[in-house]
């Protein structure tokens, strides 16, 4: 089925002849063959969004339609891999045209010619559904990848029989009950905007550990959760995406750079294959698949690349694993949004932004969550969704950022006046939040003890103490505060400089356990518990208090590595505790 | 094929529609022939059907609906270029205006680039030593860096801008370089100043200039920025040199940039400016860095003024999420007569951690970086509470970081503007201000560095 070109008007090309094409077609356009996606039909003419630069279309160039709507390719190989916004390997794509992106590059996702070595796991006869897993290939050393019996298809397993095979060859044939024979093959495909199919979605319950203090231990974010990185350019909104990248306990992450810098996937594209995953020593590349759309690559894929990512992730976790989905930045998405919404002369919504922003991020989030994957084992495989927003100026006032904060369960909002602090991460902890403080509460209390979270509470406490305090300090000044409000102060600065910053680029600084980051709080809080019983004793000189020689050792305690900080922090707790004393009782005999 | 039409039907500068076309195509570029002969150019913006949207790239006087001759040439706007571009200069479309001979183009690339594969890109990671301290002690630009200058009306970023083209060089390396200014709707004078310190220093025979001045069509701007970094990338990535592309002023690109669009009735983003001009800026801004396997590098210094020195305007803003970083100026400074006035807190260069340390500067370059910026910020709360309540209220340890807020001004931004620092003298004035504070409050040193760099006291 072919039609024309009537208009071409940037990434919107207008064709004629097209009355029997769907919506959401993936259609070839001009000699070049450059591809577009049907956005809208009026009679036989569509309005089409091209995911290539359009110079040199004009009217009377053919359009063709594919009769599927856009997809991606699932199988091994997905992973190490880095992809544009409509999934081109970017790797092979430079083999081909160099150092820039030619348009009309036809280069399939998956390598057709590799080979992999697939294990059979389910026995010839069996019964299969949808989901069920019939045998696995050792795709990098941190993932085995379990072929799966594509969502739809049900019967008898005919055959089965382990091998090497390309991601084309069938490993496998199913009779249906119908009595058609489908075969199965390493690769499945998969309607990009179309949510993987799942048996039951269930509330999420367990924390996703990151390594970051202010994170895990302030606002903690739950495997299969939904999470939103707003902040003003230069806030380190790009360094927290990559330290979750790199740190989060999951068994994959899918990073969408959207519209942004081409530099920063190239920093980790550099940099992943060399950092080791603390939790199996493999390199953290093997266990991640990047998507680049960058900003100046052409905008229409760009809206394309945030659901090419998040399909990728559904497809992991229906293989019953942990998933993050990592998109920088939606607010990069939504402006793709709204130049497609402008050309096809739409009514717009607040600040030019389409009527429709609010309802797309709604349905991108809520492809994350905790769930029974398809198949008969009923394994469980969670997705969480981690975007960043880029608000202009800064000001969370805007479309994106309120209709994103409406959605998601955690907020942590950076701030550019701690950036300039160099306080990172610049994440404000007065205004962000985690809704998941109730149901995680169980998981915190069974691990580590009902302490961690009560000291949670209590540091929360006085950092809004603080902030109260200072509003009287700017007034009146410190000195005139009395000695608990005082201690109040610095038990506050402790909490910021000695646990809340984080320094992602200090090779023993850029991840902490929770053992740690809860025996830091607590050695702060003792330390804190210690002064405020010294002043109810009648000591009165609080710089004293705060000039004790173990004061010292608390700027460096986050720099003890794992396996001596228990030890260490003991220390530090038995001498501040004896300094104190010693002061006290200096007290007592004046 | 050449097609040539009098069907011009509307004209609204800067643009005009075309009836009865044939075979035109988007982004095509075109000639207007006027009655008495002159030739201007313009490009296609929207084809539908038969009518075709043009943008003038110069003024639309002159032309008569019923005798001036569009001619759609087949192609985009093209630059041509050849290593022979290097002491000339050229007007904001691309031709030659210092009475040379024409370009012998040994090619004719589009203006508009091929977008860069991320996969083929090369992270920045080599130390420019610009000889200024506030940037190469605490904001570092390293080669292939995109790194702005967000200045106001009336503040002296030109002078900073050509001290950095001056002094830049990567140590221990003599190399090819090259410097590509392009002048976007600025004045004479202002154009004229780097010309002449390009002649001053001899650079002009390494320095391609594209000049479009204030009297220069408005819509031509938008092609001048591409039409040098069209240069830029031919003389980095097939020359093999390493390239310093000044852009001035990009608030001027996007008021044209604002212009069409408004011609065009499109719907406005912020501030009238179209919903496109992060996208816009982001094809340009993006031509800055390193390619796998070449030698030549693009490192980008676009200089902005911001309306009402407000970093939130949609021009900054946007810049900022594009760029690597920024380099603030302070009108503050400036009239305390610090100069070159950079305004260090809200400065950034993104680039930085993998510019810095051992074999690239020195190993306490990070350190003593994220002390001094801490340190400063300190001192500058502290100075701002002893002019509500006076130095009486503060303690003992904020009085020192007050003093060292005013000495760091005094002594590491202030330099004069031919004052080229090694980076060793300015972590030495870094240290030499550390010793202002209380040994306790250097939390960000690691004690090795504190053993091996704290300048030792005169007995």
């Amino acid at each position: 089925m072919s039609g024309k070109i009537v208009k071409v008007s940037g990434p919107l090309v207008v064709a004629e002849g097209l009355e029997s094409a769907n919506i959401s077609d993936v259609v070839r356009v001009g000699e070049q063959r450059l591809i577009g996606e049907i956005l809208t039909m009026t009679g036989g003419r569509a309005s089409i969004q091209v995911y290539e630069e359009t110079s040199g279309l004009g009217p009377g160039a053919a359009v063709e339609t594919t009769g599927s709507p856009l997809s991606v390719e699932l199988g091994p190989g997905l992973l190490e891999n880095i992809y544009d916004g409509i999934q081109r390997p970017l790797v092979e794509v430079r083999e081909r045209t160099g150092h820039t992106i030619a348009r009309g590059v036809d280069v399939p996702a998956l390598n057709r010619g590799k080979t992999w070595e697939f294990e059979a796991t389910a026995t010839v006869g069996a019964r299969v559904t949808g989901g069920d897993v019939i045998g696995t290939v050792r795709e990098t050393s941190s993932v085995l990848h379990k072929i799966m019996v594509p969502p739809g298809i049900s019967g008898t397993l005919e055959s089965v029989q382990s091998g090497t095979y390309t991601v084309e060859q069938t490993v496998g044939v199913v009779r249906t009950d119908a009595g058609a024979a489908e075969a199965v093959t390493l690769m499945q495909k998969w309607p990009v905007r179309v949510a993987r199919p799942y048996d039951k979605k269930s509330v999420p319950s367990a924390p996703l550990n990151s390594g970051q203090r202010i994170i895990d231990t302030l606002f903690p974010l739950a495997k299969g959760g939904t999470a939103a990185v707003p902040g003003p350019f230069g806030s380190g909104k790009t360094v927290v995406q990559h330290q979750l990248a790199k740190w989060s306990d999951v068994d994959i992450v899918v990073y969408i750079g959207c519209g942004e810098r081409g530099n920063e996937m190239t920093d980790v594209l550099m940099e992943f294959p060399e950092l080791k995953d603390p939790r199996n020593g493999e390199p953290l590349m093997k266990r991640t698949v990047l998507i680049a759309n960058t900003s100046d690559m052409p905008v229409a894929a760009r809206e394309a690349s945030i659901y090419t990512g998040i399909t990728i992730a559904e497809y992991f976790r229906d293989m019953g694993l942990d998933v993050a989905v990592i998109a920088d930045s939606t607010s990069r998405w939504a402006e793709a949004l709204r130049e497609m919404s402008g050309r096809l002369e739409e009514m717009p919504g607040e600040e030019g932004y389409p009527a429709y922003l609010s309802s797309r991020l709604a349905q991108f989030y809520e492809r994350a969550g905790c769930v029974e994957c398809l198949g008969s084992d009923s394994r469980r495989g969670t997705l969480t969704a981690i975007g960043a927003v880029s608000p202009p100026g800064g000001d969370t006032s805007e479309p994106v950022s309120q209709a994103t904060m409406r959605i998601v369960k955690v907020f942590w909002g950076l701030d550019s006046s701690l950036a300039y602090a160099r306080h990172f991460p610049a994440i404000n902890w007065l205004n962000s939040y985690s809704l998941y403080l109730d149901t995680l509460k169980p998981w915190y209390d069974a691990s580590f003890g009902e302490g961690y979270m009560l000291s949670r509470t209590r540091a929360m406490t006085i950092l809004q103490e603080e902030s109260e305090l200072q509003e009287i300090v700017k007034l009146v000044g410190a000195d005139s505060l009395s000695p608990p409000d005082r201690l109040t102060l610095e038990t506050a600065k402790m909490i910021r400089e000695d646990f809340l910053q984080q320094n992602a680029f200090d090779e023993l600084d850029s991840y902490s356990g929770y053992e740690k980051q809860s025996r830091l709080l607590a050695l702060i809080l003792a330390y804190s518990d210690a002064c405020r019983e010294a002043l109810t004793k009648g000591a009165t000189d609080v710089e004293k208090l705060f000039n004790i020689e173990a004061r010292e050792r608390f700027g460096r305690a986050k720099m003890i590595p794992p396996g001596e900080f228990e030890q260490k922090y003991a220390d530090i707790e038995r001498d501040l505790k004896y300094q104190i004393s010693e002061i006290t009782e200096g007290g007592e005999e004046q | 094929m050449i097609r040539e039409y009098r069907t011009i039907q509307e004209i609204v500068s800067p643009l005009m529609v075309v009836r009865n076309v044939e075979g035109v195509t988007y982004d095509e570029l075109a000639e207007i022939e006027l009655p008495d002969g002159e030739v201007r150019r313009c490009k296609v913006l929207e084809v539908n059907g038969d009518s075709a949207v043009v943008q003038l790239f110069e003024s639309a006087a002159g032309i008569n609906l019923a005798q001036s001759k569009v001619r759609f040439l087949g192609h985009p706007l093209e630059l041509a270029v050849s290593g022979d571009m290097l002491g000339r200069v050229f007007n904001g479309m691309g031709r030659p205006i210092d009475g040379g001979p024409e370009i012998l183009a040994e090619s004719h690339n589009d203006i508009n680039g091929l977008p860069m594969n991320p996969a083929a890109r090369d992270y920045p990671n080599e130390f420019i030593q610009t000889g200024v301290s506030t940037i190469d002690g605490l904001n570092t630009l390293v080669r292939g860096q995109k790194l702005p200058i967000f200045s106001g009306s009336g503040l002296p970023h030109a002078q900073l801008a050509a001290q950095i083209a001056r002094q830049a060089r990567v140590l221990g390396t003599e190399s090819n370089f090259a410097v590509v200014f392009a002048a976007i709707g600025i004045t004479f004078e202002e154009s004229e100043y780097f010309v002449q310190e390009f002649n001053r220093t001899g650079a002009i025979d390494r320095s391609v200039i594209f000049s479009n001045l204030a009297n220069d069509p408005a819509v031509e701007r938008i092609a001048t920025p591409r039409m040098a970094l069209t240069a830029a990338e031919y003389l980095a990535f097939e020359r093999d040199m390493h390239v310093l592309v000044i852009l001035t002023d990009i608030t001027n690109y996007a008021e044209a940039l604002r212009e069409i669009s408004a011609a065009r009735k499109e719907v406005p983003g912020r501030r009238g400016y179209p919903g496109y001009l992060y996208t816009d800026l982001a094809t340009m801004y993006e031509r800055a860095g390193r390619r796998v396997g070449k030698e030549g590098s693009i490192t980008m210094i676009p200089i902005l003024t911001m309306p009402e020195d407000d970093k939130t305007h949609p021009i900054p803003d946007l810049t900022g999420y594009i760029t690597e970083g920024q380099i603030i100026l302070s009108r503050d400074l400036y009239r305390r007569g610090i100069l070159p006035p950079v305004d260090v807190l809200p400065s950034l260069s993104r680039l930085k951690d993998k510019g810095i340390g051992k074999g690239k500067t020195r190993e306490d370059h990070a350190d003593t970086m994220n002390q001094l910026f801490a340190a400063y910020s300190s001192g500058k709360d502290a100075k701002e509470l002893m002019t509500i309540l006076g130095e009486s209220a503060l303690t003992p340890t904020d009085i020192k970081f007050a003093q060292f807020a005013d000495e760091f001004e005094k002594r590491y931004v202030t330099q004069g503007s031919e004052e080229n620092r090694s980076i060793e003298d300015t972590l030495g004035i870094g240290w030499d201000l550390l010793t202002i504070l209380p040994k306790t409050e250097l939390k960000r040193i690691k004690p090795d560095n504190m053993a091996k760099y704290y300048p030792q006291t005169e007995e």
